[in-house]
């Protein structure tokens, strides 16, 4: 009846998950019951959960991602804590205990922070920064959101429900096979990734759409804002990249499930073919990642610094280079496995040169800088933070890159260090650059600066601290994922490894109390004028938060940094207004269609994790229904009628009017 | 006067590249629907293109069991091919029929392009049931791992299209040739050409040079 699931699936013998499941489990209750008491319950559905708008999507998905975010937080304090003390010792984390760790940090920070925050600032920002309504297909933004949600959700039940992987967060076969993993652990790890990858699919083929096919008028493909660039390259990478991981998982699900050979040992099977496979996908991924972050430094470096961006051609020139170089580099990842000289060769020049097109963006922001009027608020501090801390992960990179140096340091704590000074430094600091950014615009008042700005140097310091000791035992041999280790060359470094995960975590602590901050006071830091920071493009030109519809008017483009223009171009005339015509407007109509094809993807998951094939069924048929309903309803648009447009506009103009010709006078 | 057309100018091509054509603004939804489709066929052809990657890697590993030239039989394949070819024209009949607003044409269209297509089916099916019966099912040999793994897709791939082919019909009877059915009706065709280029692929690479002895 229940496929593989009993009660021998709940660790009650294991503390830490169960405690752990305990507390989440709690705390969703108690927020659960808080929205139904207080009655909220109505209110979050019909604007939340059902909303199909791109900002609050947007801002679902950096909810998400934050959420997650602690989660995989925690799973890196506990690997901390382990190898700091399991010298000569077992630690408190048992093996398989310790394996599931690293493998859902791996997971959960990759998949369900980093691409959720990087997603989640795209459609938030990216609509807006194009001056139009909405992306290409807003219902299918929404089932794209609700099945990432789904895999997150899938990954965390894993925690109390059965087991996760113990494979490391690629899951290489043969160890991942039938064969040596036996448990569902695994089926969560695949299945997870399978429902959100879709999710991430969706997200991706929407956002190239977008970019291509919705711009306002005069919008050309060279007067685009970087972030609009640079969301276009990783979503182009999106759609090309994640149907090899689609397709990966796809095989060795077979594998597991139907008795295949496409990873096994025996029959055949190839498990060099996953490696190829994988990172055909996985490296790609980084640049998914990483390019997104590029472009909200773009932003945020031109706008603090009151200057246009420097050389944004040869930016956009990068950026796209960036594009197709990161699909001719992915054997890097496995220069030991036998390749070859030859092979390895091509693949260690072409990860060089990989670094040339980045290394035009470091000088393009360092000038675009240079002259400039430079102001140091939250988002800038993280970007110059960026600059730094990428250019040591960038050259450590090249260094990997190497083929016989990385025969010495694959695999090693030096790889970790590598990555995660890349990922840290440039994902992570991206992402908080254009929370700290774009927060105001998100939910109209600014975040506070002495919280932000301490949030910042305590993760900047803290990063070091923590990471820059895995050099150095990488270095002195120390390999990856070791649960515990007996050379005592390592031990110091290991202690202010973990120190400088206390200092990180204080970083987290200092950035949630900005939020909580920031909440309280957000009467004194609203944004009226709906452009707090002096910014240059399009979403400034609305105020903060934007009405549904994001702009009265599809605004006019005629050149690069469209809103600067605008604003020199008001200052020019005086601000002489001039009343124009308001028109209706039509918006997609909200639909649960996302919420109720993820629960059913939910469902699906879980059956196919435990074997419970009739619920596999209910699921499958659940999930078609939805899109017959949904393919069935006759009214998908509705109008807001022209007199609410101009009441809301009026307003805004006035209020933004008096704020910016006080500031034009002074 | 002549200072601003001057400015004007710099505002247009700030680089002196040419003549900028502007932007004319957000493209109609249909372009917009179609374009997303396309770009979801093009990530789909990439799933595809991994399977036909596996195959290639693994069509050699027969593990002692049988090669593709002592299992394929190119009559049947014939057929099936045939079908989704036809298929694919009957298809095109019926979209035609739908831009017209030809009922009549559009139901015999997509009747028979589902016919043809269980047909496809049904001899896919046969083969499979045939091969699985000899004791070469898919875990015999990663070869034939590969095999059922890349046909079937494209299997899977014709009873989803199948699936919608009846939704599509089953919504021009019930809401008429509205425009968000045509655009939805634009992508399923889409949708069925395209499985049909994949089938070229297919039976190019795993039934013509699988046959090879």
């Amino acid at each position: 009846m229940l496929g593989k699931l009993d009660w021998s699936a709940i660790p009650f013998d294991q503390p830490i998950p169960l405690v752990a499941g305990a507390v989440v489990l709690v705390a969703i209750l108690c927020v659960l019951a808080w929205v139904v008491v207080k009655g909220h319950l109505p209110y979050l559905w019909r604007e939340w959960i059902t909303s199909v708008d791109h900002k609050r999507i947007g801002v679902m998905y950096i909810l998400l991602a934050s959420v997650m975010l602690l989660r995989g937080g925690s799973d890196a304090v506990m690997m901390r804590i382990q190898q700091a003390v399991a010298y000569q010792s077992q630690g408190y984390l048992p093996p398989e205990h310790y394996n599931q760790i690293f493998s859902a940090h791996g997971t959960i920070m990759i998949f369900f922070v980093a691409m959720p925050f990087v997603i989640g600032l795209m459609n938030l920002i990216v609509p807006l920064q194009l001056g139009v309504r909405d992306v290409a297909f807003p219902t299918l933004n929404s089932v794209g959101f609700w099945l990432t949600a789904t895999g997150a959700l899938l990954v965390n039940v894993s925690l109390v429900v059965g087991e996760f992987a113990r494979t490391g967060w690629l899951a290489f076969p043969p160890l991942s096979e039938l064969s040596y993993s036996p448990g569902v652990g695994v089926d969560y790890y695949a299945w997870s990734l399978q429902i959100s990858g879709v999710g991430t699919l969706v997200a991706g083929i929407n956002l190239v759409t977008t970019v291509l096919k919705l711009r306002t008028r005069g919008m050309n493909y060279l007067r685009m804002p970087m972030f609009c660039w640079t969301t276009l390259a990783s979503n182009l990478l999106i759609v090309a990249a994640f149907p090899i991981l689609t397709a990966t998982l796809a095989m060795l699900l077979l594998d597991r499930y139907l008795g295949f050979h496409f990873f096994t040992n025996e029959a055949g099977g190839n498990v060099m073919m996953f490696m190829n496979l994988i990172w055909a996908w996985g490296h790609p991924e980084v640049y998914i990642l990483v390019l997104p972050a590029f472009g909200i430094f773009s932003e945020v470096v031109s706008t603090f610094s009151g200057k246009a961006l420097f050389g944004y051609r040869s930016m956009v020139l990068a950026t796209m280079a960036i594009c197709v170089i990161s699909f001719m580099v992915w054997l890097h990842h496995f220069f030991t496995m036998g390749a070859g000289p030859d092979v390895n060769a091509i693949f260690g020049i072409a990860s060089m040169i990989i670094a040339v097109p980045t290394g035009v963006k470091i000088y393009n922001w360092l000038f675009t800088m240079y002259g400039g009027r430079i102001r140091f608020a939250t988002p800038m501090l993280w970007s110059v933070g960026f600059m730094v801390t990428f250019i040591i992960g960038g050259l450590t990179g090249v260094l990997v890159a190497v083929p016989p140096a990385d025969f010495m340091l694959h695999n090693s704590m030096f790889l970790v260090a590598h990555f995660h000074n890349v990922i840290i430094g440039g994902v992570l600091f991206g992402a908080f650059a254009g929370f700290e950014y774009w927060f105001p615009k998100a939910f109209g008042f600014r975040l506070d600066e002495r919280w932000g700005k301490a949030a910042f140097w305590f993760t900047f310091l803290g990063f070091y601290v923590t990471f820059m000791p895995l050099y150095i035992v990488g270095m002195l041999g120390m390999t990856r994922r070791m649960q515990h280790y007996d050379v005592a060359a390592w031990r110091p470094w290991m202690i202010i490894a973990a120190f400088g995960m206390a200092v990180l975590t204080i970083g987290v602590i200092c950035q949630i109390m900005q939020l909580v901050v920031s909440i309280r006071d957000r009467e004194a830091l609203r944004d009226r004028t709906g452009d707090p920071w002096d910014g240059r493009s399009l979403e400034w030109a609305t105020w903060s938060p934007p009405p549904v519809f994001n702009f009265a008017f599809n605004p006019d483009v005629r050149g690069e940094d469209a809103y600067w223009e605008m604003k020199a171009h008001a200052r020019q005339q005086s601000f002489a207004h001039e009343e124009r015509e308001y028109e209706d407007i039509e918006m997609p109509r909200n639909s649960p269609t996302g919420f109720v094809c993820a629960f059913f993807a939910t469902i699906m998951g879980f059956a196919l994790i435990w074997h419970i094939w009739w619920m596999v069924i209910l699921g499958g048929i659940g999930a078609f229904a939805t899109f017959v309903v949904f393919a069935w309803r006759d009214h998908d648009e509705y109008v807001i009628p022209a007199e609410e447009v101009a009441r809301i506009d009026r307003v805004n103009i006035e209020e933004r009017r008096s704020l910016v010709s006080m500031a034009g006078s002074v | 006067m002549a200072m601003t057309a001057t400015a004007d100018h710099v505002h247009a091509d700030p680089h002196h590249i040419g003549r900028v054509i502007e932007h004319p603004g957000p493209a109609p939804k249909r372009i917009v629907t179609a374009y997303g489709f396309w770009i979801f066929l093009l990530s789909d052809i990439v799933m595809f293109s991994c399977f036909f990657a596996a195959y290639a890697v693994l069509s050699g590993q027969t593990a002692g069991g049988p090669r593709g030239s002592e299992i394929f039989e190119q009559r049947n394949v014939a057929i099936e091919t045939v079908c989704l070819l036809l298929s694919s024209f009957t298809c095109g009949m019926a979209s035609i029929a739908a831009d017209v607003r030809n009922r009549f044409w559009f139901y015999l269209g997509m009747a028979v392009t589902c016919v043809l297509g269980l047909i496809f089916l049904a001899i896919e099916f046969r083969e499979f049931a045939d091969l699985v019966a000899r004791g070469y099912g898919p875990s015999r040999s990663a070869f034939l791992t590969a095999f059922f793994s890349l046909v079937g897709c494209h299997g899977l791939h014709v009873s989803a299209g199948i699936l919608w082919l009846l939704t599509m019909m089953a919504q021009v009877f019930a809401k008429g040739f509205r425009a968000d059915i045509l655009r939805r009706m634009m992508c399923f065709a889409l949708f069925w050409h395209a499985l049909d280029i994949i089938w070229v692929a297919v039976f190019s690479v795993v039934y013509l040079l699988g046959s090879a002895p």
